[in-house]
């Protein structure tokens, strides 16, 4: 078997030889060495004639798109996508945004720099590389250095290599070489198996989780609670209603019972509360525009719009209407008459009262008198009538 | 990297050789763990174990288990999660800030330093997340589009805070592992365990020690320094603008992100040495990780101490000098209302305790230096405490003035915490050198070229 030589290699014992054994290497010309040592030796750079590190280029790009990644992100989110005002601050608040700037900044540098030296500056992981599990490695990896001549360099020669090396001391030589056969250990039966079952637990697991376990408890219990759902029965009582009768005799608030319900004329206890201010008599029209004038007609005339489906209802300016109280023209809104129902549950009380007055309202500008005209130019200043 | 460190003390004692370096740091991992390590890992994780049983609790039956309530909303689980983070201040200090410093003593302790970072986080990372009270729906405090179309809150300090500590987090392990790939690679050469060695080969990437890769690997060390030295800064500073954004008396104060960053650095520190202390003797570092690093951390945790210490002082100043009532209610109720206990338990341990450290005889004495970094841990915790309780159980309305008390589930959580912690050390101590192999080779006696290289000539 024919092994392919990759180089050769001389080991050293202090500091002090490996930098005249890297400056003697370089001044002969080589181009494919390298110095080995257990930790970086001061001056090894400069002994090699080794450019200065371009690694910094990598830092810097990636420093400054991470600035600019945050800041538009930031920008488009909280500007364009969903402006909000948040504590009075504008949508493009800048000293609120420099936290993240900065971090995503460090954090993108620091990644760029590190998977960049990695992978484009050492083209790592290299774990085939030959000079792995050779004496000379396990030697330098310690505490020796080491110089190799590689077998590609232009001026290399296999005997002139060795001279050369012997000439600076070295403890010991030593040929390195290529492995027999290479070998591919990505493609091995069991690495395959063992890609396959992680990509097969991790996709099991991460369906598992987002798809079963997220729904069980207790991380339902948020959609699970004991509480009445609409359409559904309730769970807390056996009868599956949410709600409950009140106790007998209870009173809900501004709901005081009537206490002449179904009488005929109670009317004399019955005072009216309400002055027929504007604001009330605004309330009382519009009142009775709802729920009394389908059948008594806009302006109580009696004239129903319901087109003769029901009995047509008295108008309010008959005279009999005109001489009831104003307790008895509550009493029959609240109460009913004849056909008409109560309208207790749908008017309230207050509004009952301000539909007494409204109607007061009407019955006296159907019914008004010259005199009354007059009064009502004194009042609005309008003499054209005199 | 030209540094001349020719006029230093030596960073390591003993004279030892750099075979022998290796030998003491890598002894750990060769042999098999004693009845002690399995002693400390099972109280460790015992502790570790309540945490886990309060946690699922608080999962099963919702965090009404724990003391929060009105009018203190931020209790005992923020307490923790600014002390975990505080915590983790050190390492990245050690290894960024004392690296630009060209503080060649850093080399001994800042690998052990840096992992205490990164456990202290992922510690200090639970709390936040399980005081929203359904964790897993953490997801929702990323910028990510989705189907409600809504986005983080950009202009929040607890968003702010997510980006800091996640970002911490991630250039700490980084910069971490970066340290320990050329170690992984002498662990590799010198094995002869075929697991171990295919691990350690997975992990140094196929690092060969080689002259014109160390180069870059000092130019990105340093840039990730660089770095990490705002980060740290910026981290605790972040922690602090959540309490220091508010309108509360008692929180809105502009000393607040030096204070907290002086602060995060003394109980680092103070953990750091409560660690170290134990480890150096354990594992027989005490010529790598010598009395005169310990001296020199004292040192930090007597100069941060008295930070801390102004900042108190310097609070009650201005509560008098605004002339704001309310501010001077605040700070009048936590030295002397119901919670003086804690301030001044906070007080005693954080500023007047660490004062024995001007001598030196106490620097370099093993029991004191204990009994203090102990006191500042449990001090630095109290001053939380403080800052977090006291300004919210008496509010502006008096009527829903209240007492917090922890329950036993908030102490379990934090006892879980500890166990956490401590159980990852010492997994830690028996997997990975606590030492940096390669930067402790570097300094040691005669590491380097006597003239420099060559590059005066």
């Amino acid at each position: 078997m024919n092994k392919r030589l990759f180089g050769i290699a001389a080991l050293f014992k202090t500091p002090d030889e490996i930098i005249r054994a890297a400056k003697k290497t370089a001044e002969a010309g080589y181009q494919k060495y390298d110095v080995h040592s257990p930790y970086p030796v001061h001056g090894i750079d400069r002994a090699m004639k080794l450019k200065p590190s371009k690694l910094g280029f990598i830092t810097l790009v990636f420093g400054l798109t991470g600035s600019a990644l945050a800041l538009l992100l930031m920008y488009w989110t909280m500007s364009v996508d969903y402006p909000m005002i948040i504590g009075g601050k504008p949508f493009f608040a800048l000293p609120a945004f420099i936290p993240v700037t900065f971090e995503v900044t460090v954090l993108l540098a620091t990644l760029a720099t590190v998977i960049g030296m990695i992978t484009f500056f050492f083209r790592f992981p290299e774990n085939d590389h030959p000079l792995h599990d050779t004496e000379y490695m396990k030697k330098v990896s310690r505490d020796h250095f080491g110089v190799v001549i590689e077998a590609s360099d232009k001026h290399f020669d296999e005997s002139k290599v060795r001279e050369f090396l012997n000439s600076l001391h070295p403890i010991s030589l030593e040929e390195i070489y290529y492995s027999e056969k290479e070998t591919y250990p990505v493609l091995e039966p069991k690495f395959v198996t063992l890609l396959i079952l992680v990509a097969l637990v991790t996709s099991g697991v991460t369906y598992f989780s987002l798809n079963k376990l997220l729904y069980m408890q207790p991380f339902t219990w948020m959609m699970e609670q004991p509480k009445l759902n609409p359409q559904q029965p309730s769970t807390l009582f056996a009868d599956g209603f949410g709600m409950r009768t009140p106790v007998q005799g209870t009173v809900a608030r501004g709901f005081l019972p009537y206490p002449y319900m179904g009488q005929n004329n109670p009317t004399e206890v019955l005072q009216n509360p309400f002055l027929p201010t504007k604001e009330n008599l605004k309330l009382g029209e519009a009142k009775y525009l709802t729920f009394c004038s389908p059948c008594h007609g806009n302006f109580g005339d009696g004239d129903s719009r319901l087109r003769g489906q029901f009995p047509n209802p008295p108008s309010l300016h008959s005279s009999r209407a005109r001489e009831f109280s104003d307790g008895m023209i509550y009493h029959i809104i609240t109460n009913g008459q004849n056909i008409m129902p109560s309208y207790a549950s749908q008017i309230t009380r207050e509004e009952r009262w301000a539909i007494v007055n409204y109607i007061r309202v009407l019955q006296r500008a159907k019914n008004a008198k010259s005199s009354d005209l007059q009064v009502v130019n004194k009042e609005t200043g309008n003499n054209a009538s005199n | 990297m030209n540094i001349d460190y020719s006029q230093e003390a030596p960073a390591i004692a003993g004279r030892l050789s750099l075979a022998e370096i290796e030998e003491l740091v890598a002894r750990p991992l060769d042999t098999k763990p004693d009845r002690k390590y399995f002693i400390a890992l099972s109280i460790s994780g015992s502790l570790l174990l309540i945490g886990a049983v309060c946690l699922a609790f608080s999962f099963y039956y919702g965090i009404g288990l724990w003391g929060n309530n009105q009018p203190v909303g931020w209790a005992v689980p923020i307490v923790n999660f600014v002390f975990w983070v505080g915590i983790g201040h050190a390492g990245t200090l050690i290894s960024a800030i004392l690296f630009l410093l060209r503080q060649k003593w850093r080399t001994g302790i800042a690998r052990f330093a840096e992992a205490m970072t990164i456990f202290a986080v992922m510690c200090a990372g639970i709390f936040p997340v399980i005081h929203t009270g359904r964790p897993w729906l953490a997801g929702y405090l990323l910028p990510y589009p989705n189907q409600h179309s809504l986005w983080v809150n950009f202009t929040s300090p607890l968003l702010w805070d997510v980006f800091a500590v996640s970002t911490y987090f991630t250039v700490s392990l980084v910069f971490w592992y970066i340290g320990l790939i050329p170690d992984f690679a002498t662990l590799r050469d010198r094995t002869t365990s075929k697991i171990k060695k295919t691990i350690y080969s997975l992990f140094s990437l196929g690092w060969r020690h080689s002259s014109r890769h160390w180069q870059h690997y000092e130019k990105a060390y340093m840039l990730l320094a660089g770095f990490a030295t705002p980060l740290v800064l910026s981290v605790h500073t972040i922690v602090s603008f959540d309490f220091a954004v508010s309108i509360l008396p008692g929180w809105h104060t502009t000393i607040f992100p030096p204070y907290f960053v002086a602060g995060a650095i003394f109980s680092g520190f103070a953990m750091v040495v409560t660690v170290l202390v134990f480890v150096r003797k354990i594992f027989n570092l005490e010529n790598i990780i010598t009395m005169d690093h310990l001296e020199k951390m004292n040192k930090v945790i007597l100069a941060t101490g008295m930070m801390v210490g102004y900042a108190y002082g310097m609070e009650f100043f201005i509560a008098w000098y605004s002339g704001v009532q309310a501010e001077q209610f605040v700070f009048i109720n936590r030295a002397f209302g119901p919670y003086a206990w804690a301030y001044w338990i906070m007080v005693s341990c954080n500023v007047i305790f660490p004062q024995l450290f001007w001598f030196r005889k106490f620097r370099r004495s093993i029991p004191v230096m204990i009994v203090i970094v102990i006191l500042v841990n449990v001090g630095m915790w109290f001053e939380r405490f403080v800052i977090t309780v006291t300004s919210l159980h008496r509010d502006f309305l008096p009527s829903s003035w209240a007492y917090y008390t922890p329950t036993i589930f908030d102490m379990g959580i934090l006892l879980g915490s500890f166990g956490l912690f401590f159980t990852l050390v010492i997994l830690f101590t028996k997997s990975l050198p606590v030492v940096s192999i390669s930067e402790v080779k570097a300094v040691a006696e005669g590491a380097q070229p006597t003239h420099h290289g060559g590059h005066h000539e």
